[in-house]
């Protein structure tokens, strides 16, 4: 029983980084660039919920609401003052941007919010679920559900859309997307506000999940993530949803029947050992380049 | 032999510079201008030299970003405190013994971790050596003989201006004949363009891999000069904020320039220490100056270029004479 226990936890947290994951491969397969301010936008996001909820008493799914248009706000923001002027640089430049602005999100909301963490409101209480034996809280059952929910919106969009088809073309061949009439600056846009919106999901749920919000939250969140999004193969959007489940789970079991710090050592491991093997990730395929 | 005969003259100007610094410092701290303070201020620079043309190497030269750096100075850090606790060697050689296992170890991490990165074309390591600059930390403060969270006490006093100043110039020296060498060449050539340089018959990842391992060993030999400068050592002071003070130094001296990343250095040494009342928006200030030099300097102030005694020499010869 333990045991289905703790994998129905690695579902849960498996969903919450499959939602984050998702913003790191997108962004990489449209700019190639890992956004290290992505991690620091969930943490936004869980600030903005907390926010919405104890200074305006909104409901729960309204602070979400406004946390999700927040961060895409935030992410488009970010996209346009910090990565933007760099897109012909060189790749290290916009690496460093992109530590920047996490160390500018991170230290803002430490003047703001300071150092302090902050106690998060129980949103979802009621009764736990019994499934043969096995409780499961509300909570659990929520995140996987929302996560799933969106994970197949965000799907459908890719594949149905037209802006979905404008993300797929510019990430195959930006110069050949432009020829064809694609803005790309949209496009690019789009995709970093999807990917921050998601995060402010992700973020609102790992609230629900770990009730304390401080300006760190973001960091050691967005690295399991991207791990998650290599494991799974940088750029796929399933691959990511799959890598984060991977790593939820075996975080989960390592956590219950290894040792509980030793579970970020084993993630990091899982990478190691992932970028030995199989570099492209789980669902990614070698691309030959082109000189 | 011609090639040698251009260089002797900046070697000279170099050399007795250097040496007259010395004197000058040593001598200012002999009849006491220089008090205590002050020395500990030069010695922090002189670690934040070697931290800064070492991160250098592999984020300059090579162009790889490495977020990890103070993670490799820990180990250093915390082996050599280790040994010189431990071993009862003759106080005069055990200092240095420590320094170079301290080195050695973090040089061992170093390849460990560069393996996997710097195989694949990418910006792996950036990630990797992000997370292993967490790992560490949280393997640090588990461990027994790393003292946990309380820290590692009882490492002896070793460390002094004249040992500093002089591993420092050693350090510097082999970064630069490094970088100055064909192997130095083949390291640049894979930050111009890493597949024109495999086409060229580079080896690209040994050459990775070296400027790797050479960058985190003299990033260890600096965490042991530091623990024994300052005695107590716990996982905090090598926290991820540790290592972007070194990448701000790097990138707002000049990525590729060793004479840029020093003077980055003495300066963003000696600047926190007069701002004080302003120290707690540094890391916000960091993160302001790696945006913005990114996107209006993305080469840094000196860019490739290096700072040269010689010529500034030349110059004024010109000026005043000509």
């Amino acid at each position: 029983m333990d045991f289905v226990l703790q994998i129905i936890n690695g579902l849960h947290v498996g969903s919450i980084y499959a939602l984050i994951a998702l913003g790191y491969t997108m962004v990489y397969g449209i700019v190639k660039l890992i956004n290290f301010a992505h991690g620091d936008v969930i943490m936004i996001g869980s600030y903005v919920v907390l926010l919405s909820l104890t200074e305006l008493h909104v409901p729960f799914w309204i602070a979400i609401i406004v946390a999700v248009v927040f961060c895409a706000l935030l992410g488009m923001l970010i996209e346009r003052f910090a990565y933007k002027p760099l897109r012909n640089a060189s790749r290290i430049t916009p690496l460093i941007t992109a530590i920047g602005v996490s160390l500018l999100l991170q230290n803002i909301a430490m003047k703001v919010f300071s150092a302090n963490p902050k106690p998060f409101p129980n949103v979802i209480s009621g009764e736990p679920f019994q499934f043969g034996g096995v409780q499961v809280g509300q909570v659990t059952i929520y995140t996987i559900l929302i996560s799933v929910v969106l994970m197949v919106l965000l799907e459908l969009f890719v594949l149905k859309t037209k802006m979905g088809k404008a993300m797929r073309a510019v990430s195959e061949d930006a110069g050949a997307a432009t020829l064809m009439g694609i803005n790309i600056n949209t496009t690019i846009a789009i995709t970093f506000a999807i990917g921050s919106g998601l995060a402010a999901v992700g973020g609102a749920l790992y609230s629900t999940a770990y009730p304390i919000v401080d300006p760190y939250i973001g960091s050691m969140l967005g690295l399991k993530a991207f791990i998650a999004a290599v494991l799974g193969g940088i750029g796929k959007i399933q691959g990511a949803m799959l890598g984060a489940f991977i790593i939820g789970i075996t975080e989960c079991l390592t956590k219950g029947y290894v040792s509980s710090q030793l579970s970020e050592a084993v993630v990091f491991a899982i990478l190691i050992l992932v970028l030995l093997v199989k570099p492209a990730g789980i669902l990614g395929q070698n691309i030959r380049e082109k000189v | 032999m011609n090639v040698l005969k251009k260089k002797i003259p900046s070697y000279i100007v170099n050399a007795i510079s250097v040496i007259a610094i010395y004197l000058i410092i040593s001598q200012l701290v002999w009849i006491g201008v220089i008090n205590n303070y002050y020395l500990g201020i030069i010695i922090v620079i002189g670690i934040n030299i070697i931290l800064s043309t070492s991160l250098n190497l592999t984020t300059g030269f090579l162009g790889q970003l490495t977020l990890g750096h103070a993670g490799f100075m820990s180990i250093g850090a915390y082996a050599s405190a280790l040994f010189s606790i431990n071993a009862n060697l003759p106080e005069s050689i055990e200092f240095y013994f420590a320094l170079l296992v301290g080195g050695i170890c973090a040089a061992i991490v170093g390849i460990l971790v560069g393996i996997p990165a710097l195989r694949l074309r990418g910006d792996y390591l950036a990630i990797i050596t992000l997370g292993f600059g967490e790992i560490i930390r949280v393997i640090i403060l588990n461990l027994d003989f790393t003292g946990g969270a309380k820290g590692l006490f009882g490492i002896p006093y070793a460390t002094n201006f004249t040992n500093v100043f002089f591993i420092m110039l050693l350090t510097i020296y082999i970064i630069w004949t490094v970088i100055d060498s064909r192997h130095g060449r083949a390291i640049k050539s894979i930050r111009e363009d890493e597949i024109a340089a495999e086409a060229a018959g580079v080896p690209t990842t040994y050459y990775k891999l070296f400027a790797f391992t050479l960058g985190s060993f003299f990033a260890g030999i600096a965490g042991g000069l530091y623990s024994h400068y300052i005695l107590i050592i716990d996982a905090a002071k090598f926290d991820f904020n540790r290592s972007i003070e070194i990448l701000v130094i790097v990138v707002l001296g000049g990525m590729g320039s060793l004479t840029g990343a020093i003077l980055a250095a003495v300066t963003l040494t000696i600047l926190p220490e007069y701002l004080r009342e302003f120290s707690e928006y540094r890391m916000l200030i960091y993160a302001v100056i790696l945006i913005f030099a990114m996107i209006f300097r993305p080469k840094g102030l000196l860019g490739t270029s290096e700072f040269s005694l010689l010529k500034v020499f030349q110059f004024i010869k010109r000026k005043v004479i000509g």
